[in-house]
């Protein structure tokens, strides 16, 4: 009975471990657009300013015909 | 190298890459690996596209030299050099030094291979005229 138990328990915190770090790996990465200048500095814009909504528009109109 | 030839060796080496285009600062396209026209027009005239709005969020003078669109469905990537540009898509998550280093190096390739201004023809010496 006790075995059974700590199989379950076991199985149950496996399950949660994974699933946890399944979200963290696909929801902490967000789209964004990363500009490198001639001067050697680097812009990164990130999902949700003005400026990566405007540029990922376009990124996404771009990748829609490419992929097929 | 040609831009075919380039284009070619481009997707030989990198797997990431499912499609690129070269292209002017026109946005005339030189050269794809898409087979359709339309298609390689898009995607150039959209990396020319990204270029312009990237450029204009800058205030200083520094020109865009390349850039990656990272999104859930793919990556766009564009690299300028000079008057010639190359734009890549790619999937999810890709390893971004790698294909700019291999776009970097695919368009150096063309650079190389471009037309240069045809040097004058050295003008023919004078035979010495025998007057004896």
């Amino acid at each position: 009975m006790r075995r059974k138990f700590l199989g379950l328990l076991g199985f149950g915190s496996g399950v949660f471990a994974g699933s946890v770090l399944y979200r963290r790996s696909n929801g902490r990465r967000r789209d964004r657009v990363d500009v490198y200048f001639d001067d050697g500095s680097m812009v990164s814009f990130v999902e949700g300013s003005p400026e990566a909504e405007k540029l990922l528009r376009v990124a996404r109109d771009v990748l829609g015909p490419a992929a097929l | 190298m040609d831009a075919a030839q380039a284009l070619a060796d481009l997707t030989e080496i990198s797997s990431q890459i499912e499609s690129a285009v070269l292209f002017d600062e026109q946005g005339a396209v030189l050269g794809a690996t898409l087979a359709d026209g339309s298609a390689a027009q898009a995607l150039a005239r959209g990396a020319a596209e990204l270029l312009a709005e990237a450029a204009a969020f800058r205030s200083s003078d520094a020109a865009v030299t390349q850039l990656e669109a990272s999104t859930h469905e793919g990556s766009v990537f564009v690299v300028r050099d000079g008057s010639r540009r190359i734009a890549a898509t790619t999937g999810p998550s890709p390893t971004v030094g790698l294909v700019f280093y291999d776009l970097k190096s695919a368009l150096r390739g063309t650079e190389e291979s471009a037309p240069a201004t045809p040097k004058p023809r050295p003008r023919k010496k004078k035979e010495p005229v025998d007057e004896a």
